[in-house]
């Protein structure tokens, strides 16, 4: 068996166990390559339909590029897309010169606190990796948070043998994360395989591309000259530098992500 | 950019292969993630950058350079110097692509060590020159055997501390082979390499340091592990996840755990005992797929339409799981209240979860000395061997992985053990009875009785009141117009069972065949009360499982003194002078239900009272 099919495999089976436990399912959308290939999992786990709400944290900063592929993909998948933005803190002026963490707190970590709270989630997929960063890296597949979204990082629960933590207090919600065994290159080779469609700021334009998609301010993009998926997957396959060292917000303390990641981030 | 270790042709070819996925293990302090710090940075794995990273890190902390802050990425761990939970991290040398698990090697954090443990394919257990075997090493290395971790390398590290001598480090090695063997971990090819992460000796390749020392590094020694072996020559096993209709078709979603599926094979579905045929196998986007291997996540649809549900295990006809309810296992425990005898918990085998109760608790396990330890419970951490039963039937393969559930958590897993305390259910004698399908259904005659069908089953001492209430109850039933009759323990024996006597064998056979009367009666669509003594747990449970549906029991309870005293048919005291033997209460036992439907205490409740409490539960329960 094909390593790309183990990992297709074990994902649409996370899919299929949350669908199958959950009374209350959202997908979290960044519009970046991980949460669509994430998206097309979904498709396949769910023969064609996506069951659940696609949820857009819209921080009003994201490339205008990421906004027109969201709303197309949105329409030829026939998806059931929710937005949310935390208009106050905008309105107030909310930007990354605040201070990083407390952007992102604001801009990101609240309104998805909000949405769960709104729709009353009590399971929200989120496409992150165990590659991209350390403390992601000690996720659990299925992760608990608290009645505040929290991650108690310091004691979670076991998972082992394909078992998941399914079962929960009311009120609390579980973030569930079908992509933690994948690697970047994983990702591409799959996305490669599947012909799955993705932002074109991923190619190489005026020989810059983006690896790495965040919000404008705090994103910088690479040198490089791979315009297709192809010459991607050949770029990764000689580099040392991480995928996520264009990304200013990590930086920013030396336990930064983990901080975010504390309070409920993704 | 650096250039990387491999050549790209080579790795294109090895990219279609999964990571061999790797777990470090041992005790506290003994330099887990400094080897790992160390694997990464000889096999040109570290991202840029993450040297200097951690330089300020450590410089931040006024300590020298620690390799171990690679995988120690939460704050507390590089505050206090220890690994909280597992972390991966990938590498690759000439030979293929790894994952790399560091787990926590503090006590506090087994269940993290369980959690990066278990989906491994191989360890490397580390063990400190100066100190060491200890506590944890010694659990750690029960644990990959318990959770079949089976190919392991030892590394003595730390070798610069006690200067390369190789007589302290043969005396190391000797102790961890003397305690594999004793835990029956098979040490034949079992490689132990003296290293020394700090200064990177003997890990990507053999030091002049060592010059007593000449066989593999431990990147050498990496390489040699074998691949994940596949499983598709296995005998079927498919797990049913869900059943979805988004169409027009009833798709099966489900994984093949095990062996192939063809269209057109006939299988089997436990626990149910249904068969079908497959008829397509459905995967998105893809058609005309004749079969599909181990490994698997796919749909099924099926030629009959029999009723599934998630948790059954699809399988060939020969070849299946077993059912029952009882079986043997090793276990391991992780939760922070104590598993004692009579416990009850979610048991959960793959999709399948059951109610299940701790019969019995045969070994609690002393990981240091491997002796029993003399106590009846299992605590945090504790590894030991019970009987666990359940409710209802179980459908399971020996040495299947399973965790145990309390509330919302998982607190321990385990092993079903493979010998003979499985006692498989049901056994049909002749392969070719087919059975016939009435042309009226339970339904029709239920909806004609206006009242559903079924058993209660009444159990007790002997007059602890059975008899009585039940004849009591048929009659105010049948006042009612209701389908009722009572199947009454003395009478039978008078008839069916006129051949048996009162041997456990002889109770046993008498109580299967009442327990069939007793569903054909309810497959008519009676109410059937049924009062039988029927002293032992297994055989109630093996009536309850013909249909469990169908099966209400109620414990009829007195104390035996009471019973004694009433002694309604004079037997007490002809089993006291020892006129009858194998008496229930007197010379023979008699096992309390623990999980009745309903319990009636004739000790304190009054003839009347006890009827009322019957009536009760039938209008609940059966009245449509």
């Amino acid at each position: 068996m094909e390593h790309l099919d183990y990992l297709e495999s074990e994902s649409i089976s996370i899919f299929r166990e949350a669908f199958a436990k959950f009374e209350n399912l959202g997908m979290l959308w960044s519009i970046g390559k991980d949460s669509n290939v994430m998206l097309w999992l979904a498709r396949k786990a769910f023969f064609g339909k996506v069951p659940f709400p696609a949820l857009h944290v819209d921080t009003s900063y994201k490339i205008p590029e990421m906004i027109e592929f969201r709303n197309r993909v949105a329409k030829e998948w026939d998806l059931n897309l929710i937005i949310n933005q935390n208009k106050d803190a905008l309105i107030k002026g909310m930007n990354f010169k605040k201070g990083r963490i407390t952007c992102c707190n604001a801009l990101k970590t609240q309104p998805l606190k909000d949405l769960i709270e709104k729709y009353k989630f009590d399971g929200i997929f989120a496409g992150i990796r165990g590659d991209e960063e350390g403390t992601r890296a000690k996720e659990r597949i299925f992760s608990p948070r608290g009645n505040t979204g929290e991650w108690d990082v310091h004691d979670q629960p076991p998972e082992f043998w394909g078992q998941f933590n399914t079962d929960f207090p009311k009120g609390t919600h579980v973030r569930i994360h079908p992509l933690l065994s994948w690697t970047e290159l994983d990702i591409w080779r799959y996305i490669k395989r599947e012909s799955i469609p993705v932002v074109n700021l991923y190619f190489s334009k005026n020989n810059l591309r983006y690896r790495s998609l965040g919000c404008a301010p705090c994103t910088a993009p690479i040198k490089s000259y791979a315009k297709t998926v192809d010459e991607i997957i050949e770029e990764l396959q000689h580099t040392n530098i991480s995928e996520r060292s264009g990304r200013a917000q990590d930086k920013e303390a030396e336990d930064a992500f983990e901080q975010l990641r504390k309070n409920g981030y993704m | 950019m650096k250039k990387n270790y491999m050549d790209s042709n080579i790795r294109i070819q090895l990219d279609t292969k999964p990571p061999l996925r790797i777990v470090i293990v041992g005790h506290v302090d003994h330099g887990k993630s400094s080897l790992v710090g160390r694997l990464l940075n000889d096999t040109c794995s570290l991202p840029e950058g993450k040297v200097e990273q951690i330089k300020k890190a450590c410089e931040k902390r006024g300590m020298p350079f620690e390799w171990a802050f690679v995988m120690d990425a939460l704050k507390t761990e590089r505050d206090q110097g220890i690994t909280i939970d597992v972390s991966q991290i990938h590498f690759k040398t000439l030979i293929r692509d790894y994952v790399l698990l560091d787990a926590p090697g503090h006590k506090e954090f087994i269940k993290n060590m369980v959690t990066g443990a278990a989906s491994a394919d191989a360890a490397i257990l580390v063990v400190d020159a100066k100190k060491g075997v200890q506590e944890q090493t010694k659990r750690h290395g029960y644990l990959l055997n318990v959770l079949g971790v089976k190919q392991v390398v030892v590394v003595v590290n730390k070798m610069d501390l006690i200067d390369f001598n190789q007589k302290i480090f043969d005396k190391v090695t000797k102790d961890v082979i003397n305690y594999l063997d004793s835990i029956k971990v098979n040490t034949d090819n079992l490689k132990v390499i003296p290293i020394s992460a700090k200064d990177g000796i003997n890990i990507n390749k053999i030091s002049e340091k060592i010059s007593w020392y000449n066989q593999q590094s431990t990147l050498e020694a990496l390489d040699q592990f074998e691949d994940r072996k596949l499983k598709d020559d296995l005998p079927l096993r498919f797990i049913v996840q869900d059943i979805y209709k988004f169409d027009e078709r009833r798709i099966i979603a489900g994984k093949v755990l095990a062996g192939q599926i063809k269209i057109g094979d006939e299988v089997l579905f436990s626990p149910s005992n249904k068969t079908s045929r497959i008829k397509t196998i459905e995967i998105w986007n893809k058609d005309n797929i004749n079969n599909i291997g181990a490994g698997y996540s796919v749909g099924l649809t099926l030629s009959e339409q029999i009723f599934v549900k998630r948790g059954d295990i699809v399988s060939d006809i020969e070849d299946s799981p077993i059912l029952t309810n009882t079986f043997r296992a090793n276990i391991f425990w992780l939760g922070k209240n104590e598993l004692k005898v009579g416990c009850k918990y979610k048991l959960k085998i793959h999709t399948a979860e059951y109610q299940i109760e701790i019969e019995k608790i045969e070994k609690v396990l002393d990981v240091e000395s491997l002796e029993s330890a003399k106590k009846n419970f299992l605590g945090k951490n504790d590894i030991g061997e019970v009987i666990i039963r359940s409710r209802s039937l179980m459908a399971i393969d020996p040495n299947e992985r399973f965790v145990i559930q309390e509330e919302y958590s998982i607190v321990g897993g385990g092993l079903v053990k493979a010998d003979d305390s499985i006692i498989p259910a049901k056994t049909i004698k002749s392969q070719n009875l087919k059975k016939v399908d009435h042309n009226i259904s339970l339904q029709d005659r239920e909806k004609i009785n206006n009242h559903k069908s079924g058993i209660l089953w009444l159990t007790g001492l002997s007059s602890a009141g059975k008899s009585t209430l039940a004849i009591a109850l048929e009659k105010l039933l049948f006042e009612k117009g209701m389908q009722t009759y009572v199947l009454d323990g003395d009478n039978l024996r008078h008839g069916l069972c006129s051949d048996l006597g009162f041997s456990g064998e002889d109770r046993k056979e008498n109580i299967r065949r009442v327990g069939e009367v007793a569903h054909l009666f309810a497959d008519a669509g009676f109410i059937v009360i049924a009062s039988f003594i029927s002293p032992y747990k297994i055989d109630r449970e093996i009536v309850r499982n013909i249909n469990a549906d169908k099966f209400h029991e109620v414990y009829i309870k007195a104390d035996l003194e009471a019973c004694i005293r009433r002694d309604v048919k004079g037997l007490y005291k002809k089993a006291r002078s020892g006129e009858i033997e194998n008496f229930t209460g007197i010379s023979a036992p008699y096992e309390t239900p623990s999980s009745s439907d309903l319990i009636i205490d004739t000790g304190k409740l009054s003839i009347e009272q006890s009827i009322e409490l019957l009536l009760e539960y039938v209008k609940k329960n059966f009245i449509l």
